[in-house]
């Protein structure tokens, strides 16, 4: 059974209003449990609005979301509970950082949840050590901390609450190579440690290669493909057409491959071209090509 | 949630309301709001009516929009009509019970303060639905501008610029509480139910957030200003000119005329040649 399944979700802003805009059009989906789905798309394309919907944050204007086969606005009263077992991360989550102490901030989604000081504290812990936070920077305001260190905070506020589904919006967005590097690892780390869900919206297509199980392509409010990684990045004609593209490492073997010096130009990783490069380079037995 | 908020929203259509100089409209606000008051007895309060419903009529906004300007501040209303009606004695007694009475002249009170209330509203809300933030701010800069001449050129130019400021700044506030209110709730926070106290406890994730990305925006802002050599209002000039038009000649003769008939009104009222009882 799938973990999340979505069914003819449409959602339009400002209803009755001049800047009315259809934000969504009947999106059929369905997510299951344990994989990474990476989601591209053109600026405006909906990715944003389809995430806010998945934790209620959004209500569907029409059509209906299940979590474990279960209908989310079933009970409207009870969506909060949704909310921690689907964990939303906001684009540029740093600047929702607002305690005085780090400690306290990740403490805020548990707190909230209504778990014991015990628990809590274990899970605060856990949380800071999953990110890569050193114990001694959890007493420290969180405005005193780098960037990459506030980031890595404002994520471990939500892992806290040990979501079934992490949603993450741009996690990676402004940072530096070693520090997006580093967020994605322990993304697929908590993945891996509780055999969890996890849903990345990005305009990186190396972030998305490198991660994803299956990719889904939004445009213009639909869904434009959803398939396994590599068979996304081999269309690479319909991706330029829609204003995305293909990670660097795949554009450079495309060429190779038209130039006829690699067999093929299915390679999204850099990995991948390592391992292609080397069988391809020792058969024809010289390094000096 | 926040978007009811519709206090100086702009709202595009192409009327010819739209298209007036903003200085204009500006003016011809005040003189309503000033008939608006002294519009004492029913014919010219009537009249004004008519000619804000044209108003309101022409501007091509509709009409469910205004209204939902009035649902802000029923309450206002309501406690305005209802003090008005207990404590004016004039006239004759129309009811009484336990020890409060009500006169036809706190009726005629009450209802003439509603009547204000909503056109003070109505017009005022007509104003910022046909004119941008930026022609507004024009508009009080050009029309302070005499004040240049007693040496307060800067102080005007700075109060515009602040001015713009502030309302270019209020949909980004909003734009960023929103976030910040969805993050938070994504952490679970009850920003909805629970006594009070808590409530105005649990506003604090949303608040210092807020504060703090606001002085954030603030730097950036001047630093930005500072990078493309602002240095106040001397010698500035701006790239959309305002000159008044026919259709802008054409609107100061209508209000003219509007007034000078509230005037002749108001006269004819008093002079006992119009009346009007229903006692």
């Amino acid at each position: 059974m799938p973990i999340i399944k979505v069914e003819n979700l449409s959602y339009t802003y400002g209803e009755g209003t001049p800047y009315r805009i259809q934000a969504l059009s009947d999106i059929n989906l369905e997510i299951l449990k344990g994989e990474i789905v990476g989601v591209i798309g053109h600026t405006g394309s909906g990715k944003s609005t389809l995430i806010q919907h998945l934790n209620g944050l959004l209500k569907p204007t029409s059509g209906k979301i299940y979590l474990e086969g279960k209908d989310i606005w079933a009970e409207p009263k009870r969506i909060r509970e949704l909310r921690f077992k689907v964990g939303l991360v906001f684009q540029y989550p740093e600047y929702q950082l607002f305690e005085e102490t780090v400690y306290k901030d990740i403490a805020f989604g548990p707190r909230n949840m209504g778990l014991d000081e015990p628990e809590i504290d274990k899970r605060v812990r856990e949380a800071a050590h999953m990110v890569g936070l050193p114990e001694q920077l959890l007493a420290k305001s969180p405005f005193d901390l780098s960037g990459g260190e506030k980031r890595r905070a404002a994520i471990a506020g939500v892992m806290a609450m040990r979501p079934e589904v992490l949603v993450l919006d741009e996690p990676t967005a402004g940072l530096d190579p070693s520090g997006s590097k580093l967020i994605l690892e322990r993304i697929c780390e908590y993945r891996q440690k509780y055999n969890s869900t996890v849903i990345v919206v990005s305009h990186n297509m190396e972030d998305i290669a490198k991660i994803s199980d299956r990719v889904l392509v939004m445009n213009k409010g639909k869904i434009f493909m959803f398939d396994k990684s590599e068979r996304i990045f081999a269309r690479v004609e319909e991706l330029l057409n829609i204003g995305l593209n293909v990670p660097q490492v795949t554009q450079v073997f495309i060429k190779l491959n038209k130039l006829g010096l690699v067999p093929s130009s299915n390679v999204y990783t850099i990995e991948q071209a390592k391992s292609l490069l080397i069988k391809q380079l020792s058969r024809r037995g010289t390094f000096n090509a | 949630m926040l978007k009811d908020i519709t206090l100086g929203q702009y709202y595009p259509t192409n009327s010819v309301l739209h298209r007036l100089d903003p200085r204009l409209k500006l003016i011809v606000l005040f003189a309503i709001i000033v008939f608006i008051f002294i519009s004492s007895n029913v014919f010219s309060l009537a009249f004004l009516i008519l000619f804000i419903a044209l108003f309101i009529i022409i501007s091509k906004v509709p009409f469910k929009i205004y209204i939902r300007n009035i649902k802000s501040i029923v309450l206002i209303i309501a406690l305005t009509t209802t003090l008005n009606a207990f404590y004016v004695d004039t006239g004759t007694v129309v009811l009484k019970f336990w020890n409060i009475t009500i006169t036809s002249g706190g009726i005629e009170r009450a209802v003439f303060m509603t009547i204000r209330i909503i056109l003070l509203i109505l017009s005022s809300a007509m104003l910022t639905y046909t004119t941008t933030p930026t022609e507004l701010t024009y508009a009080i800069e050009s029309l302070l501008g005499p004040l240049k001449h007693l040496g307060l050129g800067n102080a005007v130019h700075t109060l515009a610029m602040m001015m713009t400021i502030a309302l270019r700044f209020i949909p980004t506030l909003v734009e960023e509480t929103e976030k910040i209110m969805n993050a938070q709730k994504s952490r679970g926070a009850d920003l909805e139910s629970g006594p009070l106290l808590k409530r105005i406890k649990s506003l604090l994730p949303i608040l210092i957030p807020l504060l703090i990305s606001s002085f954030r925006r603030a730097y950036d802002l001047a630093e930005a200003m500072e990078c493309r050599c602002y240095s106040g209002g001397k010698g500035r000039q701006r790239m959309k000119q305002f000159k008044l038009g026919v259709r802008d000649y054409i609107s100061i003769f209508i209000v003219i005329l509007l007034i000078a008939s509230i005037l002749v009104i108001n006269y004819l009222y008093s002079a006992g040649i119009i009346y009007l009882n229903v006692w």
